[in-house]
């Protein structure tokens, strides 16, 4: 166990997996008896073989990115493997048909994950298999047999293989889903001087597009809980504002911003009724205040004489509220959402921000720069109730705006650790580290389901 | 003492401004000097047997003109049988004038015939090209404006998450005042934005409502110095818009500023 897994004594508890506090990450990810171990093979085609590379190599990817598996290497495989259920025999003296084949040494598997695609009637059908190899029993080893079917192209393909690694996934325990989720930013890539949109993309880093086109600053995006909304900041009329965008149509929704030289930082509420948002509206400092989903019926909630901003609501427990605050450095607080309450999440140390909620309600990734210098940022996840944390990265780069993914295991953050500041994601226990963005300056991500 | 200075150097950047846009409006071309008045009297000629006409006088009145203006040829001749002027206009009295409006430079001759033979003098007016109508009046000179801001007015510095008007930053709003004042005078409807920056090392949306705080509290300080308010607008960028992009506490500084730009 390495010292960073140790540190993880996090109160992990309520992760969809009940594990209890005190418990090691590497458990959680892994679940309770160790992680499955899966040889995945390499599937083939029939009439579909051209978009074979595409699959494979995207099965394996979302397997092994979803932190839950110990994939076991290829080169260790049998010269055979099946790609049918009935290509399965009981025994065949190692030669790769026989499930005991998969679960001997050397490759020591505990699950085969095996199939094909075909060309039927100009679609691309899956055949998807995962069966225990410690069963000695055929039908019995049975966990998944599934068909799926896609495009007949690369997209189709890589479709295909997100939904079947989706599945596995969800068989294995694993909560939420990265199927269809994307993640919006901010980009400066085509924009003038200063100029930066709201960009969004596939989870896994396909189909950058713009979401804006303002010809202005959006900055600092967060989307609804349903994924149909994103509120952003935007300087398009000179000082900050809110604005909504629809994340279908994308159009403008409508939002009443309040008469003041600042709202911004706009976050949803756990239902997506409400707006928590940063406003100087009563003259002095930035205040966090609350709106209805259109800006209207809005109300101050903090009164306190330091600048606040990053307000959070606890997606499970409205009357949680985090935001970012000074005096004297900031830090992350809480408070309750009539505004009382108040007391410091961060001890102190450094400069603390962006607090984000895990789906669970109870933990939090955030940018702090506790142990290096002023803006000097790593990630840190820290378990809201007992306030024990654990650091993720290690001053690669500035790494700053957490957010975590809606299957609560992947964290998407911007690090400058390439030279610019960029879109990375990682598991929640700093692993399995994948850049997504390159061209521009991109900035400020968070994860939507859709 | 900054003060003085720098009322001196508004003075003169004014006058400069105000004598650049004294030319604008003219752009007189400067006219050729007149040539010398051509009111050459033929040498005698060696006297003859007959009596020869005399050309007492032959001028033009102005000689110089612009185009589309009138001058005078006037002339007085004694002795001749027939006096004649050419470009056109062919035989005249003895003596007499004409106005005449030559398109440009000209050179009349007056010939006066007689008994003894012919003689000539000559005048010429000088045409110059008429003084162009003033270029179109903008309706504010924006770029005089924007260029006086960026001149004048001057970053007002701040420390590491602080809004509070420092000594030097309290010299820089007040000399910024004064010559917003003398700006202000020349452009009654101009407005100013006051814009709050910040250092790349806080965070991004801490560092938005902190560079709020650095804009008001510049606005607020020079507007207790009598500039109205309601001219000044204020923006926070936050770390948005550094005017340094290393990472040293020279970059830092400039970048912790409350900076000011034309309105529109």
């Amino acid at each position: 166990m390495t010292r960073k897994q140790t540190l993880l004594l996090v109160a992990f508890a309520a992760l969809g997996t009940g594990l209890l506090p005190g418990q090691d990450i590497t458990i959680w990810i892994n679940g309770a008896s160790g992680k499955p171990a899966l040889a995945v093979v390499d599937f083939r085609g029939a009439g579909s073989q051209q978009f074979m590379t595409a699959f494979n190599s995207t099965l394996f990817s979302d397997l092994d990115g979803s932190g839950l598996f110990d994939l076991k290497a290829k080169s260790m495989f049998p010269l055979n493997n099946p790609q049918r259920p009935e290509d399965l025999q009981v025994s065949d003296n190692n030669q790769g048909f026989a499930l005991a084949d998969w679960a001997g040494t050397p490759v020591n598997a505990s699950h085969l994950v095996f199939g094909y695609t075909a060309a039927q009637n100009g679609a691309l059908v899956l055949y998807g298999n995962v069966y225990d190899t410690r069963q000695t029993n055929v039908q019995s080893a049975e966990l998944m047999a599934q068909r799926y079917a896609g495009s007949m192209d690369q997209a189709g393909a890589i479709h295909i293989a997100h939904e079947f690694a989706n599945d596995i996934i969800q068989k294995f325990g694993g909560t939420g889903s990265l199927l269809g989720s994307r993640i919006y930013f901010v980009s400066s890539r085509g924009a003038a001087k200063n100029n930066s949109e709201i960009w969004v993309m596939d989870w896994d880093g396909n189909n950058q597009k713009p979401l804006t086109q303002l010809k202005s600053s959006s900055i600092m995006p967060a989307v609804s809980p349903d994924g149909s909304r994103v509120a952003f900041t935007s300087f398009a009329l000179g000082q900050p504002r809110i604005m909504i965008y629809d994340t279908t149509t994308l159009r403008a929704v409508p939002f009443y911003n309040q008469e003041a030289s600042l709202n911004a930082q706009a976050s949803f509420s756990g239902d997506g009724k409400q707006i928590y948002y940063s406003s100087t509206a009563a003259g002095g400092l930035s205040q966090i205040y609350a709106a209805a989903i259109n800006g209207r019926d809005f109300r101050r909630i903090s009164h306190r004489d330091a600048i606040e901003v990053e307000p959070k609501v606890n997606p499970k427990n409205p009357a949680q509220l985090l935001f970012v605050s000074g005096p004297g450095g900031q830090q992350i607080y809480q408070m309750n959402s009539d505004g009382v309450g108040v007391q410091k999440v961060t001890n102190g140390e450094g400069e603390a921000g962006n607090p984000a909620w895990h789906p669970d309600g109870q933990h939090i990734a955030f940018s702090w720069t506790r142990g290096y210098s002023k803006g000097d940022w790593n990630i840190f996840v820290m378990d809201a109730g007992s306030k024990q944390f654990v650091q993720l990265t290690h001053s690669e780069g500035k790494n700053e705006n957490p957010v975590w993914a809606p299957d609560g295991r992947h964290i998407v953050f911007a690090s400058t650790r390439s030279g610019t500041s960029q879109i990375y994601t990682m598991l929640a226990d700093g692993t399995q580290v994948k850049q997504l963005t390159s061209q521009g300056v991109n900035k400020s991500p968070v994860w939507g389901v859709r | 003492m900054m003060k003085t200075s720098k009322r001196v150097t508004l003075t003169l950047a004014m006058s400069v401004v105000m004598l650049a846009s004294a030319c604008k409006k003219k752009v007189v071309i400067p006219p050729p000097p007149p040539p010398p008045q051509q009111q050459t009297q033929t040498p005698a000629p060696p006297p003859t047997g007959a009596q020869r006409a005399v050309i007492s006088e032959f001028a033009v009145e102005p000689s110089t003109i612009e185009r589309g203006q009138s001058a005078t040829l006037r002339w007085n001749i004694t002795g001749a049988g027939a006096v004649a002027i050419n470009t056109g206009i062919g035989t005249v009295p003895a003596a007499g004038t004409r106005r005449v409006v030559p398109a440009e430079t000209t050179t009349y001759t007056i010939t006066a015939s007689g008994p003894g033979g012919d003689v000539t003098a000559s005048a010429t007016v000088t045409v110059t090209a008429p003084v162009p109508p003033p270029a179109q009046m903008r309706p504010a000179p924006t770029a005089t404006f924007e260029s006086l801001v960026e001149s004048e007015l001057h970053d007002a510095l701040f420390d590491y998450d602080s809004n509070n008007i420092s000594d030097s930053a309290r010299t820089v709003l007040t000399a910024n005042a004064e010559a917003l004042k003398k700006i202000f005078a020349d452009f009654p409807r101009a407005t100013i934005i006051v814009e709050g920056h910040c250092d790349e090392r806080g965070s991004a949306e801490y560092n938005l409502g902190l560079g709020d705080r650095r804009s008001t509290a510049a606005r607020d300080f020079i507007a207790q110095l009598g500039i109205p308010a309601d001219r000044l607008k204020t923006v926070s960028y936050g770390k948005e818009r550094p005017a340094c992009n290393e990472a040293s506490e020279g970059c830092y500084q400039k970048n912790r500023r409350a900076h000011f730009s034309a309105g529109q």
